[in-house]
């Protein structure tokens, strides 16, 4: 027994002498130096979160209805299985791409319910790395969710640019984004943001996902899309839909990254969905075998509980028109915040042309403003927000908005 | 070249994955309309009417929370619902234990079991800089999945359970490890071994965790059911409190699943013990790292759940009254088939059906003997010889006895 405690020693040197600590994550870090400022006056533009005129968070009411609804029902508790709950992966894959979709009446859609977007898009990329039969890189706007290069690497691929915003212009930079399309390799894969493009709030009009679509059907690329903004870049979930569809009309057998966070407001409760559009019905079976060999060691299988209130509010009609209603609301909601951010910032005096600030789509306002000034903003004024530039009108408090214009004003004049 | 493109689908090379070994013996019973089939595969705990078993503190909290308008839906922090790690933590180590009151732990909330053994393997294979990995014989499955895609490229065994008792092989397990290379990892089961049943006394204990030491292994403790092996949550927690009183180094993997029903809400943590608050804020920073790309943050509703449940002492006496049923019930069950068994003379040592502890029981029948009992008698269980206490009941103990003693009677 002696013998023992004398080995127990807690001076004995840990095994973690070497260890750093881990890259800060650029939102949730610039959030937490946001939350320890203990200035009064300050405003947090770091996260893109939906909030109510207050600032604060938002539950939307049809969610706690249905949520109510759900825990009465008094449901087991058992496994959803490694793909998750069935209902909720039909349900979400018919939003997105519409009921009498062709791939869906043909039964061609490998799903599976995810961890929210993220999982969505890691199991995604672990798939291609592991089993894509050509170039194992891919390509991402620009300008994209910080998460999504990081996300691409960890599973094995490598990670390339192609020109998407236009700085000069505030808008889509076509003509860049087509050459670079027509000069990747041929079957490379390329990753789109399907609306409200995160963080430059520029996305391709109709006309322009099908010249898209025409040169990647041409260079045979593999595309995945990130729907994460559906129903907030012009308040109509079918409108919003639209680019996508267009591509799968036309062939492209591509993948689909979807999450319920933003347009039902289910954040924590990390409700996705990963489709992959196959080439035939036995494809699909044999995709969601492959599937699964990737998610068991993950996480095993999904969480139920947002995945029952999505399903809930898709399949009854009359939960489902109260959705539609509030998220409408929550769209109009932002595009107030956007207009009176316009106003004030006319309104300071300012030069600079901010009509950019109504052309842009959904949450955010990528603004131009530099490094140095966005630093400037954050020490003269307590504003945080990304070192991009990116302003998420979606977050921005009623009261804050005269604030932030005139520190903008403040720090882009010359 | 349009043709091409028309013909070509990116994934036609591709083959069917195997079909999981457990899901597939599920889809033979449910296509099975014998009247008397008996499912002893299953992975969740069932009641005495054979059906699943919320809980009734989670039905309790999942009330009063679908009515509190303070709740909201937003993003929880990296690591988790702190109220949540907190209260799991205590659970684990205990409130007293010195790594709480030193502050040289971090928790960090994942999915559930897996999620937590997937964030720890993948860890430690970056930062203990070894591709080494040491996992009982038999194991959980997925912990060979888990390790394979977290990169360890030398994924070895430990003897651990002995076929001819049908009880540990503690000299083999301690030879293994021995011989297992400095600095490298090993997964242990806390209690309720999955899927033998077979869990080391204190004495073994004590001789693997010497071993351990001696041979500087890094342990990563799969701790699925606590409370929920013998109903006495401190009593479980022994292997993991007594290593934390060595001063030692671990990272512990805890699920909520089992012991608290809530087997698809996916709660769990990691929680690691480490030497100094200063490693801690370290370890927890690259955990988050790792957390942000596979699944950016944990779902709330189950950790809000069992936060609620443990924190406030009425619920968390009803939760040690469910935990009580259900190993209460087990043992019941295991009981009656070993009498059962003894009473009929039915041929073998049959006290390993009582010896062993928690929610499987690795019978000893072989794979032809497993056939039989599928065929004949349609009971479903694994190819292992595994089965599921739980699935056993009053009304069809006498069956499956009965059906146990033929089998074995006839087939070798």
């Amino acid at each position: 027994f002696n013998f023992i405690t004398k080995m127990a020693t807690r001076s004995e040197r840990s095994v973690w002498s070497h260890l750093s600590h881990g890259p800060i994550d650029p939102t949730f870090g610039l959030f937490d130096s946001y939350r320890n400022d203990p200035r009064p006056r300050k405003v947090n533009m770091a996260i893109g979160i939906y909030t109510d005129d207050k600032g604060g968070p938002y539950v939307l009411p049809i969610v706690k209805k249905v949520e109510r609804y759900i825990v009465e029902k008094e449901l087991d508790k058992e496994y959803a299985g490694i793909m998750g709950y069935h209902a909720f992966r039909q349900a979400a894959t018919e939003l997105v791409l519409g009921k009498d979709s062709p791939a869906i009446v043909n039964k061609l859609c490998a799903t599976a319910q995810t961890v929210a977007g993220t999982s969505a898009l890691r199991i995604i990329a672990t798939f291609l790395a592991k089993l894509y039969p050509y170039g194992k890189t891919v390509y991402m706007s620009n300008h994209t969710w910080p998460n999504h290069p990081t996300i691409f690497k960890e599973s094995g691929l490598t990670v390339e640019k192609y020109r998407y915003y236009d700085s000069s212009t505030g808008g889509l930079d076509t003509a860049g984004l087509y050459e670079d399309l027509q000069k990747m390799p041929e079957h490379s894969i390329v990753l789109f943001q399907a609306c409200g493009h995160n963080p430059t709030a520029v996305d391709p009009k109709l006309d322009e996902w099908a010249e898209i679509s025409r040169i990647c059907k041409e260079q045979s690329h593999f595309l995945i899309f990130d729907v994460t903004y559906l129903g907030f870049a012009s308040g109509d979930i079918e409108q919003d839909a639209a680019g996508i569809r267009k591509l799968v009309a036309d062939g492209h057998k591509l993948a689909l990254c979807q999450s319920f966070s933003k347009n039902m407001g289910l954040y924590g409760d990390r409700a996705g969905n990963a489709i992959l559009v196959c080439s035939s019905e036995e494809e699909k079976t044999i995709v969601e075998s492959q599937l699964s060999l990737i998610i068991r060691p993950m996480y095993s299988n999904p969480p139920i509980h947002g995945a029952r209130i999505v399903t809930e509010i898709l399949t009854n009609p009359e939960f489902k028109t109260e959705w539609i209603k509030e998220q409408r609301e929550m769209f109009d909601h932002v595009f107030e915040k956007r207009r009176k951010l316009h106003e004030a910032l006319i309104k300071t005096g300012s030069t600079l042309n901010w009509s950019r600030v109504m052309e842009q789509k959904g949450w955010f306002f990528f603004s131009g403003i530099t490094k140095e000034q966005v630093e400037k903003l954050e020490k003269d004024h307590g504003i945080y927000m990304s070192k991009n530039g990116r302003i998420p009108v979606v977050a921005l408090a009623a009261e804050d908005i005269e604030y932030v214009a005139k520190a903008i004003h403040e720090v882009t004049r010359h | 070249k349009m043709a091409e493109i028309r013909r070509v689908s990116y994934f036609d090379q591709l083959e069917t994955a195997k079909p999981d070994p457990v899901f597939n013996v599920l889809v033979k019973f449910k296509e099975d309309r014998d009247q008397n089939k008996v499912n002893l595969s299953v992975g969740a705990y069932r009641n005495e009417e054979g059906l699943p078993w919320v809980l009734p503190v989670v039905r309790t909290v999942e009330a009063q929370m679908s009515t509190d308008l303070m709740l909201n839906h937003e993003y929880l922090p990296l690591d988790g619902l702190k109220a949540f790690t907190d209260s799991a933590t205590k659970l684990l180590l205990g409130g007293d234990s010195p790594a709480i009151t030193q502050n040289r732990f971090c928790a960090f909330q994942a999915i559930s079991g897996t999620g937590s053994v997937r964030v720890g393997l993948q860890f430690l294979n970056k930062f203990l800089q070894t591709d080494t990995i040491y996992l009982s014989k038999p194991t959980w499955s997925n912990h060979h999945g888990i390790a394979r895609d977290t990169g360890f490229a030398n994924i070895k065994e430990y003897r651990y359970y002995n076929p001819d008792t049908k009880g540990l092989d503690i000299e083999g397990m301690i030879a293994d490890l021995t011989s297992a290379p400095e600095n490298c990892v090993v997964v242990l089961h806390t209690c309720a071994h999955n899927p033998t049943g077979v869990d080391p006394n204190r004495d073994q204990w004590l001789r693997i965790i010497n071993v351990i030491k001696e041979r500087k292994l890094f342990p990563l403790m799969d701790t699925a059911y606590l409370g929920f092996a013998t109903g006495d949550v401190d009593n479980d927690a022994w292997p993991v409190r007594e290593m934390v009183r060595q001063g030692m180094e671990l990272f512990i993997a805890q699920s909520f699943a089992k012991n608290f029903g809530l087997y698809n809400e996916r709660v769990g943590q990691l929680c690691c013990v480490l030497s100094s608050p200063e490693v801690c804020s370290a370890v927890l920073s690259q955990l988050k790292f790792i957390g942000r790309r596979l699944w950016s943050n944990c779902p709330h509703h189950g950790a809000r759940i069992v936060a609620t449940a443990l924190n406030n002492p009425t619920l968390y006496q009803e939760w040690i009254d469910n935990l009580t049923v259900m190993t209460g019930r087990i043992k019941d069950m295991r009981d009656g088939l070993f009498q059962r068994l003894k009473a009929k003379g039915t041929p073998g040592n049959w006290d390993h059906i009582v010896n062993q502890i928690g929610m499987f029981s690795y019978t000893g029948l072989n794979g032809d003997q497993v056939e039989y009992l599928t065929k004949k008698y349609h009971i479903y269980l694994l190819s292992s010889g595994r089965i599921n206490i739980s699935g056993l009941n009053h009304a069809n103990l006498d069956y499956v006895a009965a059906a146990i003693h033929d089998t074995v009677t006839n087939i070798k």
